[in-house]
């Protein structure tokens, strides 16, 4: 794996990485890489399940949880921008891109 | 001591909890500057003490299992008002709005949080250096590591620095410390605890475990803390898996090809004196292969990474935790993520990244949750012919500071917990002996696993055979 892939996995998982970083990881994750890939050598005769453990449905009954608003204050004073009720951030949308 | 001699001394009233938080508080101030095994302690256990030797003397016997119980809680999991780190930098300055369920048993049964314990980062870690807050050392030799990820924990329980602990352990992160300190430690069925309020790793492998000095404690905690849970639908209910009774005598499987290469003698000598010690009290030990075992650390380093890279998705600087200014969203995102997550994490979310990319998913993930399915259905065939399977915990003693400096060599060392977290069964590590290296006497740990569901097996064979 190269300095431009481990970039480019780098900008997907939204991690800003020096070309030094980049180079240090590229070596370790080419490392595991080459590990993890012996389980190709695996026939696997089985379908591509992807669950864990018997399925439930589980059910509750469709009530109100909780009084609205006494939950507001605690998770908003954890946001690092906060205005009023709101949690700011900046625009979405940019009409330059 | 442990839960069960306290207890008696509470009831009687010759001891109290005021003078077991003072006792646990002493060995804080003696060794905790150089072990490091707490990341904060807490004021308010005082109170909590106070009031628990009260209501010995109006309630005695009555009194909830673990009242006054001094505990010391792994840094990921939740408990209101209180920071909670997951030791990353990300979460430095996170307040907890609720308490994990976990917490919430603890608190009704009465134990009292002495404080919250070191780990690797986001619990990424075999050995508690990766925390962002400097590592912790091993209590019966400073130079070594007391494992991990919840190796804060487990050293804190073997200092004397609590009475019992509670970790996550996701490839071993209870069992493995557990070893490397000389105490008990568990992982229950997945789903047997519930997860809300812990902090996310690899959420179909994660689960809350117990450290304690003895098997019957652990089975204490256990009943406290388990059961379903309506804000964990995967938690399991008493008859989601077939019933697993005790038996008289056990027979215990041997995987010997599996316990070949890179495990070091003296813990194979270890172990073997455990199989003996095992046949002397009237079981029976017999081999039995489980080649797919081996093949699971493969698919344990595509599967992990996969779900960290999904979990850890929520660290963006917007709700809550560290935020890194930028001058748009994007860089926000970019900075806050670079700044506050360390070099193990990095490497795990962009390992994650790749194997679910499109192109690269059927080669790594799609196969690797085959290879789970597998293992599963091998155990299963396994388990059909005997109670019990018996590894050791790991292959190796605790290891030097610094010495797995290569990320690949410390995966390979958690190859015989791991597979225990793919297939979703109940495991105990077990203090099994010692070995001696460079001068230091080093705790060794025995390893068993049983089917889904089959925890109070691993704690009546446990109690049976180590307890006495």
């Amino acid at each position: 794996m190269k300095r431009e892939d481990i970039q480019h996995l780098a900008t997907l998982s939204r991690i800003a990485l020096s070309d030094s970083e980049a180079d240090a990881l590229a070596g370790d994750i080419t490392a595991v890489l080459d590990y993890v890939s012996e389980i190709n050598d695996i026939t696997a005769d089985v379908a591509d399940t992807k669950e864990v453990g018997p399925l439930n449905t589980v059910m509750r009954e469709d009530g109100a949880p909780h009084e609205p608003g006494v939950y507001t204050d605690a998770l908003l004073d954890a946001a690092p921008r906060r205005e009023g009720a709101h949690i700011r951030v900046k625009k979405i949308l940019d009409t330059d891109a | 001591m442990t839960i069960a001699e306290l207890r008696q001394k509470f009831i009687e009233g010759t001891y109290t909890p005021i003078d077991a938080l003072k006792r646990v508080r002493l060995v804080i101030d003696e060794k905790d500057s150089d072990i490091h095994a707490y990341l904060r302690t807490y004021d308010d256990a005082e109170a909590e003490a106070i009031y628990a030797t009260k209501r010995y003397e109006a309630e005695g016997s009555a009194a909830p299992p673990l009242l006054g119980m001094p505990f010391a809680i792994k840094d990921n999991i939740l408990i209101k008002g209180k920071p909670a780190t997951a030791g990353s930098k990300m979460l430095e300055n996170y307040v907890a709005t609720y308490d994990a369920t976990v917490i919430e048993r603890l608190k009704e049964a009465g134990a009292i949080f002495v404080g919250a314990t070191n780990m690797d980062e986001f619990a990424m870690g075999s050995s508690t250096e990766s925390s962002a807050f400097g590592p912790t050392k091993n209590p019966l030799d400073s130079t070594r590591v007391p494992g991990g990820s919840s190796g804060g924990s487990a050293a804190a329980l073997a200092m004397g620095a609590c009475v019992a602990a509670l970790g996550t352990d996701t490839g071993g992160s209870v069992r493995q410390p557990a070893s490397f300190c000389g105490v008990v430690g568990f992982k229950p069925t997945y789903g047997a605890v519930s997860r809300n309020g812990l902090i996310a790793m690899g959420s179909s492998l994660d689960q809350a475990g117990i450290f304690a000095h003895t098997v019957a404690d652990t089975e204490t905690i256990f009943n406290v803390i388990k059961g379903q849970d309506p804000f964990d639908a995967t938690t399991v209910r008493e008859d989601t898996y077939p019933e697993v009774p005790r038996k008289e005598m056990y027979r215990i499987g041997v995987p010997r090809d599996f316990l070949r290469e890179g495990m070091d003698e003296d813990v194979c000598k270890v172990f073997d004196a455990n199989i003996e010690k095992i046949i002397a009290a009237g079981h029976e030990v017999v081999d039995i292969s489980l080649p797919m075992m081996e093949r699971g650390l493969a698919a344990y380093y595509i599967v992990m990474p996969a779900e960290v890279s999904s979990n850890l998705a929520r660290y963006d600087g917007v709700r809550y935790g560290l935020h890194i200014d930028g001058q748009n969203i994007l860089e926000d995102y970019l900075k806050t993520r670079a700044e506050g997550f360390g070099t193990e994490v990095k490497r795990r979310i962009l390992l994650g990244t790749y194997v679910l990319s499109a192109g690269y998913y059927d080669a790594y993930y799609g196969k690797a949750e085959q290879v789970r399915q597998m293992m599963r259905d091998e155990l299963a065939g396994v388990f059909q012919n005997v109670d019990l399977i018996m590894t050791p915990t790991s292959p190796v003693p605790a290891f030097t500071l610094g010495e797995k400096s290569d990320p690949l060599s410390m995966y390979l060392a958690d190859i015989y917990t791991v597979p225990v977290n793919l297939a979703g069964v109940p495991a105990i590590s077990i203090p099994g002996g010692t070995v001696d290296r460079d001068g230091a006497t080093l705790p060794v740990g025995v390893q068993f696993i049983a089917p889904h569901a089959g925890d109070a097996r691993l704690f009546d064979f446990g109690t049976k055979v180590y307890d006495a």
